[in-house]
Protein backbone atom coordinates (compact mmCIF):
# COMPACT_ATOMS: atom_id res chain seq x y z
CA UNK A 1 0.00 0.00 0.00
CA UNK A 2 2.66 2.28 0.79
CA UNK A 3 4.66 1.47 -2.06
CA UNK A 4 2.24 1.97 -4.00
CA UNK A 5 1.39 5.21 -2.87
CA UNK A 6 5.13 6.63 -3.34
CA UNK A 7 4.87 5.18 -6.71
CA UNK A 8 1.77 7.59 -7.86
CA UNK A 9 3.31 10.51 -5.84
CA UNK A 10 6.69 9.49 -7.79
CA UNK A 11 5.85 9.49 -10.96
CA UNK A 12 2.59 10.92 -12.99
CA UNK A 13 0.23 8.31 -14.59
CA UNK A 14 -0.56 8.58 -17.81
CA UNK A 15 -3.59 10.22 -19.93
CA UNK A 16 -4.11 9.16 -23.27
CA UNK A 17 -4.82 12.55 -24.59
CA UNK A 18 -1.59 13.79 -23.11
CA UNK A 19 0.09 11.11 -24.60
CA UNK A 20 -1.61 12.51 -27.94
CA UNK A 21 -1.49 15.59 -27.30
CA UNK A 22 2.71 15.82 -26.87
CA UNK A 23 3.18 13.57 -30.19
CA UNK A 24 1.12 15.58 -32.13
CA UNK A 25 1.90 19.52 -30.83
CA UNK A 26 5.37 18.83 -29.67
CA UNK A 27 6.71 21.78 -27.62
CA UNK A 28 3.51 23.20 -27.80
CA UNK A 29 3.30 21.07 -24.59
CA UNK A 30 4.80 22.65 -21.76
CA UNK A 31 4.25 20.92 -18.67
CA UNK A 32 1.59 18.02 -17.51
CA UNK A 33 1.00 17.53 -13.82
CA UNK A 34 -1.84 15.53 -11.80
CA UNK A 35 -3.42 17.52 -8.91
CA UNK A 36 -6.17 15.53 -6.45
CA UNK A 37 -5.49 12.14 -7.88
CA UNK A 38 -6.78 12.20 -10.91
CA UNK A 39 -7.14 15.21 -12.48
CA UNK A 40 -4.82 15.79 -15.55
CA UNK A 41 -3.70 19.53 -16.31
CA UNK A 42 -2.10 20.33 -19.09
CA UNK A 43 0.22 23.53 -19.55
CA UNK A 44 0.43 24.20 -22.97
CA UNK A 45 1.76 26.90 -25.09
CA UNK A 46 -0.27 30.33 -25.73
CA UNK A 47 0.04 31.41 -29.08
CA UNK A 48 -1.55 28.08 -30.26
CA UNK A 49 -4.37 27.52 -27.90
CA UNK A 50 -7.17 27.77 -30.93
CA UNK A 51 -5.11 25.04 -32.81
CA UNK A 52 -4.60 22.68 -29.89
CA UNK A 53 -8.46 22.79 -28.84
CA UNK A 54 -9.32 22.82 -31.93
CA UNK A 55 -8.11 19.37 -32.88
CA UNK A 56 -8.86 18.43 -29.30
CA UNK A 57 -12.51 18.43 -30.29
CA UNK A 58 -12.34 17.34 -33.47
CA UNK A 59 -10.11 14.94 -33.42
CA UNK A 60 -12.05 11.39 -33.24
CA UNK A 61 -9.55 9.38 -30.93
CA UNK A 62 -10.38 12.60 -28.39
CA UNK A 63 -13.71 13.60 -28.55
CA UNK A 64 -13.83 16.33 -26.24
CA UNK A 65 -17.10 18.31 -27.21
CA UNK A 66 -18.21 19.50 -24.20
CA UNK A 67 -16.09 22.83 -23.00
CA UNK A 68 -17.81 22.63 -18.79
CA UNK A 69 -15.63 25.76 -18.22
CA UNK A 70 -13.71 29.16 -18.94
CA UNK A 71 -11.48 30.50 -15.75
CA UNK A 72 -8.75 31.73 -15.12
CA UNK A 73 -6.55 32.09 -11.81
CA UNK A 74 -4.20 34.65 -10.86
CA UNK A 75 -2.13 33.50 -7.76
CA UNK A 76 -0.54 36.90 -7.00
CA UNK A 77 3.24 38.07 -6.67
CA UNK A 78 3.11 39.46 -10.12
CA UNK A 79 3.14 35.49 -11.24
CA UNK A 80 1.23 35.64 -14.70
CA UNK A 81 -2.41 34.79 -14.45
CA UNK A 82 -3.63 31.14 -15.94
CA UNK A 83 -6.63 30.86 -17.94
CA UNK A 84 -8.34 27.34 -17.62
CA UNK A 85 -10.30 25.36 -19.83
CA UNK A 86 -11.38 22.41 -18.72
CA UNK A 87 -13.22 20.27 -21.07
CA UNK A 88 -14.84 17.02 -21.32
CA UNK A 89 -14.86 14.02 -23.91
CA UNK A 90 -18.23 12.38 -23.63
CA UNK A 91 -17.40 9.84 -26.29
CA UNK A 92 -14.67 8.99 -24.47
CA UNK A 93 -15.53 9.68 -20.80
CA UNK A 94 -12.94 11.74 -20.16
CA UNK A 95 -11.61 15.15 -18.24
CA UNK A 96 -8.84 17.15 -19.09
CA UNK A 97 -7.81 20.62 -17.88
CA UNK A 98 -5.76 22.64 -20.37
CA UNK A 99 -4.01 25.76 -18.68
CA UNK A 100 -2.27 28.76 -20.46
CA UNK A 101 -0.17 30.86 -18.78
CA UNK A 102 -0.66 34.47 -19.79
CA UNK A 103 2.35 37.39 -18.27
CA UNK A 104 0.44 40.18 -16.74
CA UNK A 105 2.00 42.55 -19.34
CA UNK A 106 -0.07 41.23 -21.93
CA UNK A 107 -3.03 39.50 -21.40
CA UNK A 108 -4.30 38.30 -24.38
CA UNK A 109 -5.29 35.37 -25.87
CA UNK A 110 -7.59 34.23 -28.82
CA UNK A 111 -10.87 33.41 -28.71
CA UNK A 112 -12.64 29.65 -28.95
CA UNK A 113 -16.11 31.19 -29.14
CA UNK A 114 -16.10 29.66 -32.62
CA UNK A 115 -15.37 26.03 -31.08
CA UNK A 116 -17.75 26.24 -28.35
CA UNK A 117 -20.43 28.21 -28.32
CA UNK A 118 -20.65 28.46 -24.62
CA UNK A 119 -17.28 30.59 -24.60
CA UNK A 120 -19.09 33.40 -25.16
CA UNK A 121 -19.88 34.16 -21.72
CA UNK A 122 -17.20 32.49 -20.16
CA UNK A 123 -14.92 34.88 -21.81
CA UNK A 124 -16.57 37.34 -20.99
CA UNK A 125 -16.35 36.37 -17.10
CA UNK A 126 -13.14 36.00 -17.48
CA UNK A 127 -12.46 39.18 -19.02
CA UNK A 128 -14.64 40.86 -16.52
CA UNK A 129 -12.77 39.55 -13.40
CA UNK A 130 -9.58 39.28 -14.54
CA UNK A 131 -9.04 41.52 -17.77
CA UNK A 132 -8.07 39.25 -20.05
CA UNK A 133 -8.58 40.05 -23.55
CA UNK A 134 -9.82 37.43 -25.97
CA UNK A 135 -9.55 38.02 -29.34
CA UNK A 136 -12.26 37.49 -31.82
CA UNK A 137 -14.38 37.32 -29.25
CA UNK A 138 -17.89 38.52 -31.08
CA UNK A 139 -19.16 40.61 -28.01
CA UNK A 140 -16.17 40.98 -25.20
CA UNK A 141 -18.36 42.84 -22.70
CA UNK A 142 -18.38 43.00 -18.88
CA UNK A 143 -21.16 40.41 -17.75
CA UNK A 144 -21.43 40.37 -13.77
CA UNK A 145 -20.16 43.81 -12.95
CA UNK A 146 -21.69 47.28 -14.29
CA UNK A 147 -20.94 48.77 -17.49
CA UNK A 148 -19.96 51.70 -16.18
CA UNK A 149 -17.76 49.77 -13.39
CA UNK A 150 -14.27 51.64 -13.76
CA UNK A 151 -12.33 49.86 -10.68
CA UNK A 152 -10.67 47.29 -12.98
CA UNK A 153 -11.07 43.96 -12.84
CA UNK A 154 -12.08 42.69 -8.96
CA UNK A 155 -10.40 38.82 -8.98
CA UNK A 156 -7.28 39.81 -9.53
CA UNK A 157 -4.87 39.64 -6.34
CA UNK A 158 -3.88 43.38 -6.37
CA UNK A 159 -7.65 44.42 -6.31
CA UNK A 160 -8.44 45.82 -2.81
CA UNK A 161 -11.34 43.68 -1.14
CA UNK A 162 -13.76 46.88 -1.46
CA UNK A 163 -13.23 48.19 -4.26
CA UNK A 164 -11.06 50.97 -5.42
CA UNK A 165 -13.91 54.00 -4.45
CA UNK A 166 -15.24 54.67 -1.46
CA UNK A 167 -18.74 53.73 -0.41
CA UNK A 168 -20.06 56.50 -1.13
CA UNK A 169 -18.64 56.85 -4.54
CA UNK A 170 -19.60 53.32 -5.39
CA UNK A 171 -23.04 54.08 -4.12
CA UNK A 172 -23.47 57.61 -6.37
CA UNK A 173 -22.12 55.39 -9.30
CA UNK A 174 -24.04 52.95 -9.00
CA UNK A 175 -27.52 55.33 -9.09
CA UNK A 176 -25.96 57.11 -12.18
CA UNK A 177 -26.18 53.71 -13.94
CA UNK A 178 -29.21 53.18 -16.24
CA UNK A 179 -29.68 49.54 -17.22
CA UNK A 180 -31.14 50.79 -20.34
CA UNK A 181 -28.68 52.95 -21.77
CA UNK A 182 -26.36 49.60 -22.10
CA UNK A 183 -28.08 46.68 -22.07
CA UNK A 184 -30.96 45.67 -24.67
CA UNK A 185 -35.00 45.02 -23.89
CA UNK A 186 -34.43 41.24 -24.76
CA UNK A 187 -31.03 41.39 -22.07
CA UNK A 188 -33.22 42.69 -19.99
CA UNK A 189 -35.96 40.34 -20.03
CA UNK A 190 -38.29 43.13 -21.08
CA UNK A 191 -39.46 41.34 -24.22
CA UNK A 192 -39.56 42.52 -27.86
CA UNK A 193 -38.15 41.48 -30.94
CA UNK A 194 -34.04 40.47 -31.11
CA UNK A 195 -32.28 43.51 -32.62
CA UNK A 196 -29.18 44.47 -33.66
CA UNK A 197 -27.18 45.72 -31.36
CA UNK A 198 -25.30 49.26 -32.05
CA UNK A 199 -22.00 48.77 -30.26
CA UNK A 200 -21.56 45.47 -31.73
CA UNK A 201 -22.13 46.21 -35.43
CA UNK A 202 -19.44 49.18 -35.45
CA UNK A 203 -16.90 46.13 -34.10
CA UNK A 204 -15.51 49.04 -31.46
CA UNK A 205 -15.83 47.11 -28.18
CA UNK A 206 -18.21 47.89 -25.45
CA UNK A 207 -19.52 51.70 -26.63
CA UNK A 208 -22.61 52.47 -25.16
CA UNK A 209 -25.14 54.87 -26.33
CA UNK A 210 -24.92 58.25 -24.74
CA UNK A 211 -26.49 58.21 -21.45
CA UNK A 212 -27.82 61.52 -20.45
CA UNK A 213 -27.66 61.19 -16.83
CA UNK A 214 -23.50 60.80 -17.17
CA UNK A 215 -23.57 64.25 -18.59
CA UNK A 216 -25.65 66.01 -15.68
CA UNK A 217 -24.05 64.65 -12.61
CA UNK A 218 -22.06 67.53 -11.84
CA UNK A 219 -24.38 68.57 -9.46
CA UNK A 220 -23.92 65.56 -6.61
CA UNK A 221 -20.17 66.25 -6.97
CA UNK A 222 -20.11 68.66 -3.93
CA UNK A 223 -22.75 66.31 -2.21
CA UNK A 224 -19.91 63.18 -2.73
CA UNK A 225 -17.36 65.30 -1.54
CA UNK A 226 -19.07 66.09 1.66
CA UNK A 227 -20.09 62.63 2.41
CA UNK A 228 -16.59 61.09 1.49
CA UNK A 229 -14.75 62.17 4.62
CA UNK A 230 -15.99 59.20 6.94
CA UNK A 231 -16.25 56.60 4.28
CA UNK A 232 -13.64 53.91 3.97
CA UNK B 1 -56.36 59.22 -2.21
CA UNK B 2 -57.89 61.54 0.94
CA UNK B 3 -54.55 63.38 1.40
CA UNK B 4 -54.17 64.91 -2.20
CA UNK B 5 -57.89 66.60 -2.07
CA UNK B 6 -57.54 67.72 1.62
CA UNK B 7 -54.11 69.47 0.77
CA UNK B 8 -55.42 70.66 -2.36
CA UNK B 9 -59.12 72.60 -0.80
CA UNK B 10 -57.12 73.68 1.89
CA UNK B 11 -55.40 76.51 1.05
CA UNK B 12 -58.73 78.55 -0.38
CA UNK B 13 -60.41 78.26 2.85
CA UNK B 14 -58.52 80.86 4.94
CA UNK B 15 -58.22 80.64 8.66
CA UNK B 16 -60.28 77.46 9.47
CA UNK B 17 -57.68 75.79 7.53
CA UNK B 18 -54.82 76.55 9.80
CA UNK B 19 -56.47 74.11 12.09
CA UNK B 20 -57.65 71.87 10.25
CA UNK B 21 -54.63 70.63 7.80
CA UNK B 22 -52.08 73.05 8.24
CA UNK B 23 -49.64 73.49 11.16
CA UNK B 24 -52.08 74.74 13.98
CA UNK B 25 -52.86 72.50 16.87
CA UNK B 26 -55.33 68.65 15.87
CA UNK B 27 -58.84 69.57 15.95
CA UNK B 28 -61.39 67.25 16.50
CA UNK B 29 -62.13 67.07 12.86
CA UNK B 30 -58.00 66.38 11.56
CA UNK B 31 -57.84 63.72 14.04
CA UNK B 32 -61.21 61.88 13.18
CA UNK B 33 -59.83 61.68 9.76
CA UNK B 34 -56.57 60.71 10.85
CA UNK B 35 -57.71 58.00 12.79
CA UNK B 36 -60.01 56.93 9.66
CA UNK B 37 -56.84 57.30 6.94
CA UNK B 38 -54.86 55.36 9.29
CA UNK B 39 -56.89 52.50 9.81
CA UNK B 40 -57.93 52.11 6.34
CA UNK B 41 -54.19 52.16 5.04
CA UNK B 42 -52.26 50.27 7.70
CA UNK B 43 -54.96 47.37 7.74
CA UNK B 44 -54.46 47.05 3.80
CA UNK B 45 -50.72 47.11 3.22
CA UNK B 46 -49.88 45.51 0.49
CA UNK B 47 -45.88 44.20 0.43
CA UNK B 48 -43.76 44.52 -2.68
CA UNK B 49 -41.47 41.56 -2.89
CA UNK B 50 -38.18 42.43 -3.68
CA UNK B 51 -36.57 39.03 -3.27
CA UNK B 52 -33.22 38.56 -4.04
CA UNK B 53 -31.44 35.77 -1.67
CA UNK B 54 -32.69 33.60 1.20
CA UNK B 55 -34.64 35.69 2.95
CA UNK B 56 -37.37 36.15 0.07
CA UNK B 57 -37.91 32.14 0.95
CA UNK B 58 -38.54 33.12 4.62
CA UNK B 59 -40.64 36.07 3.41
CA UNK B 60 -42.57 33.50 1.16
CA UNK B 61 -43.04 31.12 4.17
CA UNK B 62 -44.11 34.51 6.17
CA UNK B 63 -46.77 34.89 3.11
CA UNK B 64 -47.81 31.22 2.48
CA UNK B 65 -50.79 28.95 4.51
CA UNK B 66 -48.61 28.84 7.75
CA UNK B 67 -47.74 32.21 8.92
CA UNK B 68 -50.79 33.84 6.49
CA UNK B 69 -49.89 37.53 6.42
CA UNK B 70 -53.06 37.99 4.68
CA UNK B 71 -54.52 38.12 8.50
CA UNK B 72 -52.64 41.65 9.19
CA UNK B 73 -53.74 43.22 6.41
CA UNK B 74 -51.17 42.28 3.54
CA UNK B 75 -53.62 40.64 1.62
CA UNK B 76 -51.86 40.28 -1.61
CA UNK B 77 -48.43 40.02 -2.68
CA UNK B 78 -48.20 43.09 -5.12
CA UNK B 79 -45.79 41.89 -8.14
CA UNK B 80 -46.29 45.43 -9.49
CA UNK B 81 -44.61 48.52 -7.59
CA UNK B 82 -47.48 50.49 -8.39
CA UNK B 83 -50.16 48.96 -6.49
CA UNK B 84 -47.95 48.46 -3.62
CA UNK B 85 -48.09 50.20 -0.57
CA UNK B 86 -44.80 48.22 1.31
CA UNK B 87 -40.91 47.67 -0.20
CA UNK B 88 -39.70 44.26 1.45
CA UNK B 89 -36.40 44.37 0.20
CA UNK B 90 -35.50 40.21 1.18
CA UNK B 91 -31.79 39.67 0.56
CA UNK B 92 -28.53 40.88 -0.56
CA UNK B 93 -28.59 43.66 -3.51
CA UNK B 94 -25.51 44.34 -5.09
CA UNK B 95 -24.68 47.94 -6.62
CA UNK B 96 -25.57 46.61 -10.29
CA UNK B 97 -28.97 45.91 -9.22
CA UNK B 98 -29.39 49.20 -7.02
CA UNK B 99 -30.60 51.59 -9.80
CA UNK B 100 -33.06 48.03 -10.42
CA UNK B 101 -34.27 48.83 -6.34
CA UNK B 102 -34.41 52.61 -6.72
CA UNK B 103 -36.87 52.69 -9.62
CA UNK B 104 -38.89 49.94 -7.98
CA UNK B 105 -39.09 52.18 -5.48
CA UNK B 106 -39.89 55.88 -7.35
CA UNK B 107 -42.09 53.95 -9.23
CA UNK B 108 -44.37 52.70 -6.03
CA UNK B 109 -47.34 55.41 -4.89
CA UNK B 110 -47.39 57.79 -1.81
CA UNK B 111 -47.98 56.81 0.73
CA UNK B 112 -45.35 54.20 0.71
CA UNK B 113 -42.82 52.34 3.45
CA UNK B 114 -40.00 50.12 2.92
CA UNK B 115 -38.68 47.15 4.68
CA UNK B 116 -35.24 46.06 4.71
CA UNK B 117 -35.24 42.39 5.85
CA UNK B 118 -31.94 40.42 6.95
CA UNK B 119 -28.52 41.38 7.54
CA UNK B 120 -27.40 41.80 4.22
CA UNK B 121 -30.41 44.10 3.02
CA UNK B 122 -29.96 46.10 6.46
CA UNK B 123 -26.01 46.16 6.57
CA UNK B 124 -24.39 44.25 3.31
CA UNK B 125 -24.45 41.44 5.93
CA UNK B 126 -21.14 39.32 5.27
CA UNK B 127 -20.62 40.61 2.34
CA UNK B 128 -18.41 43.71 2.81
CA UNK B 129 -16.78 43.51 -1.32
CA UNK B 130 -16.37 45.35 -3.52
CA UNK B 131 -19.90 43.94 -5.17
CA UNK B 132 -22.20 44.83 -2.39
CA UNK B 133 -24.40 47.23 -1.72
CA UNK B 134 -23.79 48.57 2.35
CA UNK B 135 -27.35 48.55 3.51
CA UNK B 136 -30.18 49.50 1.11
CA UNK B 137 -30.58 52.53 3.16
CA UNK B 138 -27.98 54.39 1.20
CA UNK B 139 -30.51 53.67 -1.89
CA UNK B 140 -34.24 53.91 -0.56
CA UNK B 141 -35.52 55.74 2.91
CA UNK B 142 -36.00 52.60 5.12
CA UNK B 143 -38.92 52.47 7.88
CA UNK B 144 -38.21 49.05 9.46
CA UNK B 145 -34.78 47.09 9.53
CA UNK B 146 -36.02 43.25 10.44
CA UNK B 147 -32.48 41.46 11.92
CA UNK B 148 -31.52 38.24 11.63
CA UNK B 149 -30.00 35.97 8.93
CA UNK B 150 -32.41 34.71 7.71
CA UNK B 151 -34.82 36.35 10.05
CA UNK B 152 -37.68 34.02 10.72
CA UNK B 153 -41.36 35.06 9.41
CA UNK B 154 -42.11 35.89 12.75
CA UNK B 155 -39.94 38.71 12.94
CA UNK B 156 -41.22 39.55 9.24
CA UNK B 157 -44.48 40.13 10.54
CA UNK B 158 -43.74 41.46 13.56
CA UNK B 159 -41.73 44.28 11.21
CA UNK B 160 -44.67 44.90 9.01
CA UNK B 161 -46.69 45.52 12.82
CA UNK B 162 -44.16 47.75 13.55
CA UNK B 163 -44.94 49.58 10.33
CA UNK B 164 -48.93 49.40 11.11
CA UNK B 165 -47.48 51.08 14.50
CA UNK B 166 -45.82 53.70 12.37
CA UNK B 167 -49.10 54.47 11.09
CA UNK B 168 -51.23 54.63 14.23
CA UNK B 169 -49.18 57.89 14.55
CA UNK B 170 -49.23 59.50 11.74
CA UNK B 171 -51.16 62.66 10.92
CA UNK B 172 -52.42 64.65 7.75
CA UNK B 173 -51.40 67.67 9.59
CA UNK B 174 -47.52 66.63 9.11
CA UNK B 175 -48.23 64.32 5.66
CA UNK B 176 -45.83 66.75 3.08
CA UNK B 177 -43.18 66.46 6.02
CA UNK B 178 -43.67 62.64 6.39
CA UNK B 179 -43.93 61.66 2.90
CA UNK B 180 -40.97 63.96 1.85
CA UNK B 181 -37.74 62.70 0.18
CA UNK B 182 -35.46 64.85 -0.99
CA UNK B 183 -33.38 64.21 -3.67
CA UNK B 184 -30.17 65.39 -1.79
CA UNK B 185 -30.93 62.14 0.51
CA UNK B 186 -30.09 59.61 -1.94
CA UNK B 187 -27.02 57.68 -1.18
CA UNK B 188 -26.90 59.07 2.19
CA UNK B 189 -27.86 56.83 5.24
CA UNK B 190 -30.64 58.03 7.05
CA UNK B 191 -29.54 58.22 10.53
CA UNK B 192 -26.93 61.15 11.36
CA UNK B 193 -23.25 60.17 11.20
CA UNK B 194 -22.70 60.74 14.44
CA UNK B 195 -24.93 58.41 15.23
CA UNK B 196 -24.22 56.07 13.36
CA UNK B 197 -20.78 55.67 14.47
CA UNK B 198 -21.62 56.15 18.12
CA UNK B 199 -24.23 52.87 17.28
CA UNK B 200 -21.49 50.95 15.46
CA UNK B 201 -18.42 51.18 18.32
CA UNK B 202 -15.50 49.84 17.32
CA UNK B 203 -16.15 47.35 14.04
CA UNK B 204 -17.23 50.03 11.75
CA UNK B 205 -20.40 50.10 9.58
CA UNK B 206 -21.90 50.16 6.04
CA UNK B 207 -21.37 53.13 5.27
CA UNK B 208 -18.36 54.57 7.07
CA UNK B 209 -15.74 51.70 7.52
CA UNK B 210 -12.67 52.51 10.04
CA UNK B 211 -11.46 48.93 10.03
CA UNK B 212 -8.90 48.06 7.14
CA UNK B 213 -8.51 43.72 8.81
CA UNK B 214 -9.98 42.85 12.54
CA UNK B 215 -10.66 46.06 14.82
CA UNK B 216 -9.53 48.79 14.98
CA UNK B 217 -8.93 49.21 18.63
CA UNK B 218 -8.66 45.83 21.48
CA UNK B 219 -10.35 47.69 24.33
CA UNK B 220 -13.42 46.02 25.36
CA UNK B 221 -16.81 46.84 23.98
CA UNK B 222 -19.16 49.33 26.28
CA UNK B 223 -21.91 47.59 25.72
CA UNK B 224 -24.21 47.80 29.29
CA UNK B 225 -26.87 45.34 27.78
CA UNK B 226 -23.73 42.81 27.76
CA UNK B 227 -22.74 42.88 31.06
CA UNK B 228 -24.09 40.10 33.96
CA UNK B 229 -25.67 42.86 37.16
Amino acid sequence: MTQALRSDLGSVPGHPSVAALRERFGSAVLRHEVVAGDEHVVYVDASRIVELLTWLKDELSQGFNFLSDVTAVDYGGGRPIQVVYQLYSIPHRRALRVKVELPLTNLRIDSVTRLWGTADWLEREVYDMFGVHFEGHPDLRRILMPENYAEGHPLRKDFPLRGRFSRAEQTRRALSHDPEDYYTPLELELGGVPQAVPWKETGGGAVPRASAREASDDGSEARRESHEGGAD
Amino acid sequence: MSDRTTEGSAPSRGGLTEGLFGSGTPTFLTTKVDFVVNWARRNSLWPMPFGTACCAIEMMASAASNQDLARFGMERMAFSPRQADVLICAGRVPYKLAPVLRRVWDQMPQPKWAVSMGACASSGGVFDVYSMVQGIDTIIPVDVYVPGCPPRPEALIYGLMMIQEKIRGETLARHAENRSETPESAGVPNAGSEEVRALSGPFGNSTFQNRASGLVHGTPQDRPGDRIP
